[in-house]
């Protein structure tokens, strides 16, 4: 789960570590209403999910309330990389005097965590490990001892960050540490970091990214995911439990198992079609399940046919056939072909029972390849 | 010959008495593994479907029984107690069959299992099948046989249709193993294959792999440096796109880092042969046997 600057942000509140005075607003007034209460230059800045939203005119500087109200006027409701705007954050302006980058994130080849810092802040990281890997110091934490006083002075000491920050820069680390570690984050990046005018270190913005399989230990991460607007059928998915994401082609596919829907979508890509979405059905190969993952699909309405691809394991292949045909019942208005390949446990008992069914909708195959073939040349006659 | 698991391995199961526990253990039983052991606390002294003696603690059962092996079914939030307590006991191999456990949890027992010399499998992983022999996990024993070919896999479902493609073409494998689909599994790629390079069974491998991280890439250096019988691969998630996860927490393209293509053309580049699909990594396994 990855948070808005302005969730990761209050989380840092949390923990302590210095950030701007400022609040999150969701209308011009509201902004209004924080600039005036936090004094002085503020900065309106766009809460989206993606990169470049300085470029995209989605961070402007107000001298005063009026100023911030005109600015989140306009940002609100912008569009920036087709991520629409629907909060602005509204900070303090603060005298940049340097500004530097810092990370603390699981370095999944080590299995360790890795701390990263650089005196060249405020800039794309990536480009800098490209163009200057020097400029990037990195010290990998055992999650078995945690950070440790030297980690921090190798990562200061390796960016040549100057002097007068180390006292303000160390403390915001190690609390950086602590809420990486205490929220099961998967990363914590502040950057830029900035030494202010006045001598302070403070997180001009942040990144976090949650692990979503401790929620279990965390009761704040429901409230952050519910903030985070979900496209429709990912949010319908989510309700329902199905293991669903969104792509952009024609074919709907349901596949049992990650590894075999994700080469699921493959082989319908290498056969000339355009895989519509990813679901995983699991081992929840009933009726029910396969209703509500049939009717999800065919909500994206550039979706013209679907491709159920199943190997029996666990899985036995007459329940998926008594499956499908109890969903069919249930999405009675459903005209699109659907392709269904089952093999593997009771795959014969689970064909006898779709050929004695024969069902207009449903046509089967033997083989994985030969049934993407089939579902590419079913949708290809069909209007986009 | 296999490797890590065969028809006298000493199997105890860590949550026998859930529901998953007890539906895998009687077919890993039927399959003919020795099972001597079940641990759930506060349920020592039972006997599991009137067969398996249940302990309350992992020690008591390696004391009582000498299981070497355990198979884990607890829920996630108990699997690092699991594992560790396992470790803990004397047991030499550890598979972890338990999905969804938080990756902090994984990353504090990762180190530890490696500096005890303990072996772990998974988690979020189907466990591992030596056919004929032994069957440690929920791979299905129906659709493989005995034979010459290793396989070492980050998928499940998957693993079972290549191995499925061979068993229907009349080969069948020396050793299954599923390492898992999360960010920080015990073992990986590597750790395999290089006891497949030794096991004199073992005359193929097949790697089949999955977007995100590097260990593909890792995988394709040791293999030309270090394997020499001969290894095909496949990678699953050409056409995932860039940030979303991929049903494992572990399969997500991050920038351009962990995409299908780039590790495809690692094993490329090292001189091993990548199927284009299931199908075709199964044959071009078998064409290597001869």
């Amino acid at each position: 789960m990855d948070l808005f600057e302005y969730q990761a942000k209050e989380l840092f509140r949390k923990f302590g570590m210095a950030v701007p005075d400022g609040k999150v607003a969701a209308s011009p007034a509201a902004a209004e209403k924080v600039a005036q209460k936090v004094g002085g230059r503020v900065v309106v800045k766009a809460q989206v999910q993606v990169g470049g939203r300085g470029k995209a005119g989605g961070i402007k500087l107000a001298d005063d309330a009026a100023g911030a109200k005109a600015a989140a006027e306009q940002i609100l409701g912008m569009a920036i990389k087709g991520h629409k705007v629907r909060r602005v954050l509204v900070e303090q302006a603060g005298d940049i005097k340097s500004e530097f980058y810092a990370s603390f994130l699981l370095d999944r080849t080590a299995k360790a965590y890795l701390g990263m810092m650089s005196a060249k802040g405020g800039v794309d990281i990536e480009e800098v490990a490209a163009t200057d890997p020097e400029a990037i110091a990195r010290v990998h934490v055992s999650p078995l001892t945690g950070l440790q006083p030297y980690h921090v002075r190798e990562l200061l000491f390796g960016a040549r960050i100057p002097k007068e920050a180390h006292a303000g820069a160390s403390e915001l680390l190690r609390k950086m540490y602590a809420c990486f570690v205490e929220m099961d984050a998967s990363l914590v990046e502040v950057n830029p970091m900035v030494l202010t005018g006045d001598g302070k270190v403070v997180a001009l913005d942040a990144k976090v990214s949650l692990d979503e399989n401790a929620g279990y230990r965390h009761a704040e991460f429901e409230k952050l995911s519910s903030e985070i607007p979900l496209q429709k059928q990912e949010k319908v998915a989510k309700e329902k439990g199905l293991n669903y994401v969104k792509l952009d082609g024609r074919i709907g596919i349901i596949g049992n198992g990650a590894g075999l829907t994700m080469s699921t979508l493959d082989v319908v890509a290498e056969a000339g079609g355009t895989p519509a979405n990813f679901l995983d059905i699991g081992g929840g190969a009933n009726a029910a399940t396969m209703a509500a993952g049939i009717d999800l699909i065919f909500s994206d309405r550039k979706v013209k046919s679907l491709f159920v691809n199943i190997f029996g394991g666990i899985t036995r292949c007459d329940e998926v056939a008594r499956g499908i045909l109890g969903a069919l019942d249930q999405l009675p208005n459903l005209k699109a072909p659907i392709v269904v390949r089952l093999d593997g446990t009771n795959a014969t008992e689970g064909r006898k029972i779709l050929e004695e069914a024969a069902h207009a909708n449903i046509t089967m195959a033997p083989t994985m390849l030969e049934a993407a073939a089939k579902a590419v040349a079913l949708t290809k006659g069909r209007r986009a | 010959m296999s490797i890590l698991l065969d028809e006298n391995t000493r199997v105890l199961v860590q949550g026998i008495t859930g529901s998953e526990g007890t539906f895998h253990t009687k077919r890993n039983l039927a399959y003919g593994t020795k099972v001597v052991a079940g641990v759930t606390p506060g349920k020592g002294g039972q006997k599991w479907e009137d067969q398996v003696p249940v302990f309350d603690t992992v020690q008591d059962a390696v004391d009582e029984t000498a299981a070497n092996a355990s198979l884990i079914f607890v829920p996630a939030r108990f699997a690092q107690d699991a594992i560790l307590e396992a470790a803990d006991s004397g047991i030499g191999l550890v598979v972890c069959i338990t999905e969804g456990i938080p990756t902090r949890d994984m990353a504090v027992v990762y180190p530890y299992m490696r500096a005890k010399g303990v072996t772990l499998i998974g988690p979020n992983c189907p466990g591992l099948i030596s056919p004929g022999k032994a069957n440690m996990g929920i791979i299905p024993g129906e659709i493989t046989g005995p034979g010459p070919v290793g396989l070492v896999s980050r998928s499940g479902t998957l693993t079972y249709q290549v191995m499925y493609e061979m068993f229907t073409r009349g080969i069948g494998q020396s050793t299954c193993i599923g390492i898992g689909g999360d960010p920080i599994v015990g073992s990986n790629f590597i750790d395999i294959l290089s006891r497949f390079a030794e096991d004199p069974e073992t005359q193929a491998v097949v790697v089949i792999g999955e977007i995100g991280g590097d260990e593909e890439e890792r995988a394709a250096s040791f293999i030309k440096e270090n394997v020499d019988k001969p290894v095909v691969a496949y990678v699953a998630g050409f056409t995932a796109p860039e940030g979303k996860r991929m049903g494992h927490a572990g399969a997500i393209v991050s920038g351009s880092k962990g995409t299908a293509q780039a590790k495809a053309e690692a094993f490329e580049s090292m001189g091993i042969r990548v199927g284009r699909n299931p199908t075709e990594v199964a044959e071009l396994a078998i064409a290597a046997l001869d």
